[in-house]
């Protein structure tokens, strides 16, 4: 088990070298001269070469990513353009509230979608299957910073329920992460409702039946148990598409995440804060895609027998 | 007693007789939501060709009349105006233009990139699949939005900026799809006839396995165009896609959020656009697997 853990870590190293080479790439292709972004347009050119040299932009590009990738080692992802202050230090205080909504997205998408989907397996082909459908059709066709202008109009402008904006109290969470749990919980109730049906077709679930156990047991223990591991990959990879999705979710609702940083460092062209926070995300999600290879071998015996052999 | 099994015999010739294509053809037709999405989806390329019939791009959509701005929805303006007295009816006309014509330019420029990868990668095999594949998959670790972002970033807003962002974070998905079809095609007999014919491996490609993993392919590019129109919008949205004056239905939403309390119709008319156009794509989609392979539908 540990040695499985160890090469599932540092299976993790080619892939996030070469995200940060893809990465790094697309910036250098960025037109204009960074010397000139950061020092203006009325920069001398003394200035401007001096500013070039002192960057490092007059070397050879791959001699310039092996210096970044051993300065991020270091946890120096250079300085912003914009305000001068360390790219890893704005990160770092910005990831927490990224983190915080996208939990709550993920968390709210599981407790309504695990249940609606195996109801809606349950009783396929009844009103409440049909229904389940439809609305899982509307919610993944649903642009998600709509949904937010939406709610906010309904919660925030008419009812007055809700905050719109800010991050003070967990009021202020509610609307961006059941805006942000949209299109995840579709893609839950689309996967717990097809693995169900799979499950509750099997001979172990006639056994159970056979042998008297009653309905709600062999659904949840026998059924929903062995459904559970596409269940939990499915949930795994929207976390990635929930850390895309953060990005807009955050500007409609202002919300001082690292989508918003990431908005404003674009349209700044700070390019160190963009790269920085690419690569972030992108190791984030690394590290959830091993957490749920290592949930697997916890919740299923078989894959947790397969390691131990080895 | 044998003319019963002559009828049985006739039945049977005929399923057979009906070709797979006519097969797929008649399942497809048979669900009504998948049908109801295509309708939909024709519809609005229609509405989006003949676009400049219906209203005028230069005088109703993009140049501003601040004596009308903001009014609600009236005999004139069957959907208000806007903040600055644009039609907004002109403008949702004009957007599924964007939407549409971006979206399927993307689907057909990622599509074919991701097939010429996919395919490589699927018929050689060994080393050229390892890497391609493993490239493949670095790109898409990397979340579609985010790697479009980046891509933004590097070239600038715009439309021929958004098009190749869209476009370079959608080839890894159907170079994957590809791929997985070919490997299912590849040690056929006929690919092996065609080998033994002295056929060349482009021609085999192109020719012998792509017509036939057509199937999946198809499905994949209607989906991919459903999420790559959301793209779209929520690019626009916050500012680094389509930029105004021309209209899009991202951004028309992206500055009502002052106005919203007192005209939510600003809010309301391009959200629904856009989700008209999505759904009608993922109901075309979902309608295509389940024609394609029966088995799959549960």
């Amino acid at each position: 088990m540990l040695r499985y853990l160890l090469r599932r870590t540092f299976q993790m190293i080619p892939v996030l070298l070469g995200i940060s080479f893809i990465i790094f790439s697309i910036m250098a292709f960025t037109p204009g001269d960074p010397a000139k972004l950061i020092l203006g347009e009325n920069a001398t050119v003394e200035a401007v070469t001096e500013l070039r040299e002192e960057m490092g932009l007059n070397e050879n590009f791959f001699v310039r990513y092996f210096k970044y990738v051993l300065d991020a080692l270091k946890g120096d992802f250079g300085v912003s353009y914009r305000n001068k202050i360390p790219v890893f230090d704005e990160l770092f205080s910005r990831f927490p509230t990224t983190l915080k909504l996208t939990f709550w997205a993920i968390f709210i998408s599981v407790i309504i979608g695990i249940p609606v989907g195996i109801i809606s397996a349950v009783k396929q082909y009844t009103i409440i299957d049909n229904s389940s459908l439809v609305i899982t059709l509307i919610l993944t066709s649903i642009p998600g910073f709509w949904l937010g202008l939406m709610l906010i109009m309904l919660f925030s402008l008419k009812l007055g329920w809700l905050p719109a904006t800010g991050i003070d109290t967990w009021k202020h969470f509610v609307l961006p992460s059941v805006t942000l749990a949209g299109s995840c919980m579709a893609t839950v109730i689309r996967m717990t409702r097809s693995t169900m049906l799979e499950v509750i077709r099997q001979d172990y679930i006639r056994t159970a039946r056979a042998k008297g156990a009653d309905e709600k047991r062999v659904i949840l223990k026998h059924g929903f148990k062995n459904a559970l591991l596409p269940i939990i990959t499915v949930v795994g990879l929207t976390f990635g598409l929930q850390l895309g999705g953060a990005i807009i979710t955050e500007s409609v609702f202002a919300i001082p995440g690292l989508g918003t940083l990431m908005v404003t460092s674009v349209r700044m062209k700070d390019i160190p804060m963009v790269m920085a926070s690419v690569l972030f995300i992108a190791f984030a999600i690394g590290i959830i895609n091993l957490i749920v290879d290592i949930l697997y071998a916890f919740i299923d015996p078989r894959v947790k027998a397969q390691y131990e052999k080895k | 007693m044998e003319k019963d099994i002559n009828n049985i015999d006739k039945s049977k010739a005929k399923i057979k007789k009906r070709s797979q294509l006519k097969s797929i053809v008649y399942r497809y037709k048979k669900n009504k939501l998948a049908i109801l999405g295509a309708v939909i989806f024709i519809v609005l390329i229609i509405i989006s060709i003949s676009a400049d019939l219906i209203v005028d791009f230069e005088k109703d959509a993009v140049a501003q009349n601040m004596k009308e701005r903001l009014m609600t929805p009236n005999e004139d303006h069957i959907f208000g105006t806007d903040q600055y007295g644009r039609d907004i009816f002109a403008r949702i006309i004009f957007g599924s233009r964007v939407s549409l014509f971006v979206g399927l330019i993307t689907i057909a420029i990622s599509l074919t990139f991701g097939s010429l990868i996919g395919a490589t990668a699927g018929y050689y095999g060994g080393k050229t699949d390892d890497i391609l594949m493993r490239i493949m998959d670095i790109f898409l670790a990397i979340p579609s939005l985010l790697l479009a972002i980046s891509i933004v970033a590097a070239l600038g807003p715009g439309m021929i900026n958004l098009l190749i962002a869209l476009s370079v974070s959608q080839v890894p998905r159907f170079a994957r799809i590809v791929r997985s079809s070919i490997l299912s095609i590849k040690d056929q007999e006929f690919i092996e006839a065609a080998k033994a014919c002295g056929t060349k491996n482009s021609r085999i490609i192109l020719k012998h396995i792509l017509p036939n993993a057509m199937g999946p392919i198809i499905v994949q590019a209607t989906l991919n165009m459903a999420s790559t129109i959301l793209n779209i919008a929520a690019l626009s949205f916050i500012g680094l896609g389509i930029q105004p004056p021309t209209p899009e239905w991202g951004s028309m939403l992206s500055d009502v959020k002052t106005q919203m309390r007192y005209y939510p119709y600003l809010a309301i008319i391009p959200g629904i656009a856009i989700i008209i156009a999505v759904m009608s794509l993922n109901l075309i989609g979902d309608g295509l697997r389940d024609a394609l392979d029966p088995k799959l539908k549960n």
